[in-house]
């Protein structure tokens, strides 16, 4: 009875230090240990930032005396009301690049859901063999800081008077601003029809602006109705000039007679603060090969623009637009820094490419434009 | 014999009913003005009941046949056709009649567009409008005194007739930017709108460029249309800089009367310059000493 009672209590014994193994974090460093190959330990560490999963996901770094949590949690979560603050990690690719034993390049794609649609973000991630098992060395994040000082602003501001619901009918109004369409291409894709150009703000006045297209078949009947949507600076000051791009999906230009563009203006109170500069643009390859215009977005107004809009317009060497792509940037931007951007264009369209224009739209959290 | 006798004094009442029923005519004058009460005349006796249709009004009352219908002046404020309408009991009558607006009084005045380019042929509208006191269009013509004044230009005048109730006229801009006054009036009532003259596209757009450090300092001289009026504040000036970095663009808005930039530069730079579909000139600035 005694034996039994001394063997019960060892089993317990054992059966409590398990558990408090398992609840101290035991069983997760044994897994984090245990990434066996470059890319499995790259999978595990986006499991975790998927998960939101800080804790885990930085217990997987190789770095972890060189980067600091805050900071690596920061890189991935985003800061300042940027558009990452407003985005998840959705999905990832992960495929090596080159490995010597010891060290190896993963490169990650990381498929980001954001308020304004999906984002693709690639990554060469380096990853060590350390202590038995890969683990990531991510790179040192480095957030600008921007000194204090005190930046004048004084930039024009509209605002509207509207008239009012008693006065007579005959009192006259504000007139919407005067925009005109100053060029209409159709591009022909595998599988859309594209319609791009660019569109002037003829008035002295700023002007909210969207560009419609109808296709018309054959017999002159409406095919198909779209907008420009985000493809276009809305708000333009005057004499400003925005590219827009108008997709029809699924559309051969053969089906189309004729188009009918339909500009709707219409007056709205507006800032020319911020200026943002668009810097250091060439065209160059991204991690994927792909054919990018790359450059660098200066906000060079005193207030942080949270979400960034950068809109191309790539045009040929008779001054035809004949590419419009834009690309949001997640990071915010702060004032007087540079954040880098890149708009992709089809290998076909970077040969003919002569010359381009960057717009940049803009959404700042703290007045709402 | 008794049943012709019966039939005889039936076609008699017959005879009489119908000549009651005649008695209920209507008598309305062809045309009333707005606002002011009048009579309908009727003959006959019994009662009878009144109906008063118009644009804006309609009414129903019983009256006495055999003496004037009073038709109150709030019952015909409205100008355009109004039908009357009698019925007794041998049937309904019906008269049209047609209210005709009173004396002018007061103006509408539309006046189009509310920002015009300088130096554009007809370019604004003014367009008038005469009502009465009950705001019904004055058909008889009427005249209109238009009073334009711009600024440091001599003030123009011109008199028109309202056709139809409408008295317009077409204006030039001037060559000078400013607001346009534009004063419409009659003998009791005036109304005014401004219109503003705007500076046109920018004209001789030209920049100069300064090497300030890892800085080129690019600033437009006063920007300017063709008819040397300042372009507002506000307007965007593209500056494009190509150097061995990569070309750089920045939408700067003028900013009394000027739009400058400080771009970042390496080496040699081209610099130019546009508003809008307006192309300025291109400078070239040589690399740091």
């Amino acid at each position: 009875m005694a034996r039994i009672g001394g063997l019960l209590l060892i089993a317990i014994t054992l059966v409590l230090v398990a558990a408090g193994w398992v609840t101290s974090g035991g069983l997760t460093r044994h897994e984090i240990r245990s990434a066996s190959t470059p890319t499995e330990a790259v999978q595990s560490l986006l499991a975790d930032v998927q998960a939101h999963n800080w804790d885990r996901a930085y217990a997987r770094l190789a770095n972890t005396g060189d980067v600091e949590q805050a900071a690596f949690t920061r890189d991935l979560n985003g800061s300042n009301g940027s558009l990452r603050t407003f985005s998840a990690l959705e999905s990832y690719d992960v495929w090596p690049q080159h490995s010597n034993g010891n060290e190896a390049v993963v490169r990650a794609n990381l498929h980001w859901s954001t308020a304004v649609g999906p984002i693709d973000d690639v990554r060469d991630l380096k990853v060590e063999h350390k202590d038995g098992s890969w683990k990531v060395a991510w790179p040192v994040p480095s957030f600008p800081k921007v000194p204090p000082q005190v930046i004048p602003v004084n930039y024009l501001r509209w605002d509207i008077i509207n008239r009012g619901a008693e006065d007579d009918w005959g009192e006259q109004n504000v007139d919407t601003p005067q925009v005109r369409i100053v060029s209409m291409n159709p591009i022909e894709r595998p599988d859309r029809l594209i319609i791009v150009g660019e569109i002037v703000n003829e008035d002295t006045i700023p002007a909210y602006v969207n560009v419609n297209a109808t296709l018309l078949d054959q017999s002159q009947n409406p095919l198909s109705q779209e907008g420009s949507f985000d493809k276009i600076s809305h708000t333009l000051l005057p004499k400003q000039v925005s590219p827009y791009r108008i997709d029809f999906p699924g559309v051969k230009l053969s089906q189309v007679k004729s188009v009918r563009m339909d500009a709707k203006a219409m007056l709205v109170p507006a800032s020319a603060d911020p200026v943002i500069e668009v810097t250091a643009q060439r065209m160059d390859k991204d991690a994927m090969g792909k054919n990018v215009l790359r450059g660098q977005l200066i906000n060079q107004s005193g207030q942080t623009v949270n979400i960034a809009q950068a809109l191309a317009a790539f045009y040929d060497s008779n001054g035809k637009v004949i590419w419009v792509s834009d690309g949001y940037i997640d990071q915010a931007l702060l004032p007087q820094t540079p954040v880098g951007f890149a708009v992709d264009l089809p290998p076909d369209v970077a040969g003919r490419v002569q010359n381009s224009h960057v717009t940049v739209n803009h959404y700042s959290i703290a007045n709402n434009s | 014999m008794k049943r012709a006798l019966s039939a005889l004094l039936l076609m008699i009442v017959g005879v009489l009913a119908a000549a009651g029923a005649h008695a209920a005519e209507l008598q309305v004058p062809k045309q009333v003005t707005a606002g002011n009460a009048f009579s309908i005349p009727t003959t006959g006796s019994g009662s009878a009941t009144f109906y008063l249709v118009g644009p804006s009004h309609s009414a129903k009352r019983q009256v006495k046949l055999g003496s004037g219908i009073e038709v109150a002046e709030d019952e015909i404020r409205t100008s355009g056709r109004y039908i009357a309408t009698l019925c007794s009991s041998d049937g309904c009558e019906s008269a049209d009649f047609f209210v005709a607006a009173t004396n002018p009084a007061h103006l509408s005045l539309l006046v189009h567009p509310s920002r015009v380019r300088v130096a554009t042929n007809n370019a604004m509208s003014a367009v008038a409008f005469v009502f009465d006191k009950f705001h019904n269009l004055v058909l008889q013509p009427v005249p209109v005194e238009f009073h334009i004044t711009v600024k440091d230009t001599p003030a123009f005048s011109k008199s028109l007739n309202s056709s139809n109730g409408v008295a317009w006229l077409h204006l030039n801009s001037a060559r000078k930017e400013g607001p346009a006054q534009v004063v419409a009036s009659i003998q009791s009532d005036s109304e005014k709108r401004v219109v503003q003259q705007v500076a046109s596209d920018a004209c001789n757009l030209r920049i100069r460029a300064v090497r300030k450090g890892k800085f080129i300092a690019v600033e437009t001289e006063p920007v300017r249309d063709c008819s040397g009026n300042s372009v507002p504040d506000g307007t965007v000036v593209t500056f494009t800089k190509v150097d061995a970095s990569g070309k750089t663009t920045v939408d700067a808005p003028v900013k009394r009367g000027i739009a400058k930039v400080d771009m970042p530069a390496q080496g040699e730079a081209t610099i130019s310059v546009a508003s809008g579909v307006a192309m300025g000139n291109e400078v070239r600035i040589g690399g740091t000493p």
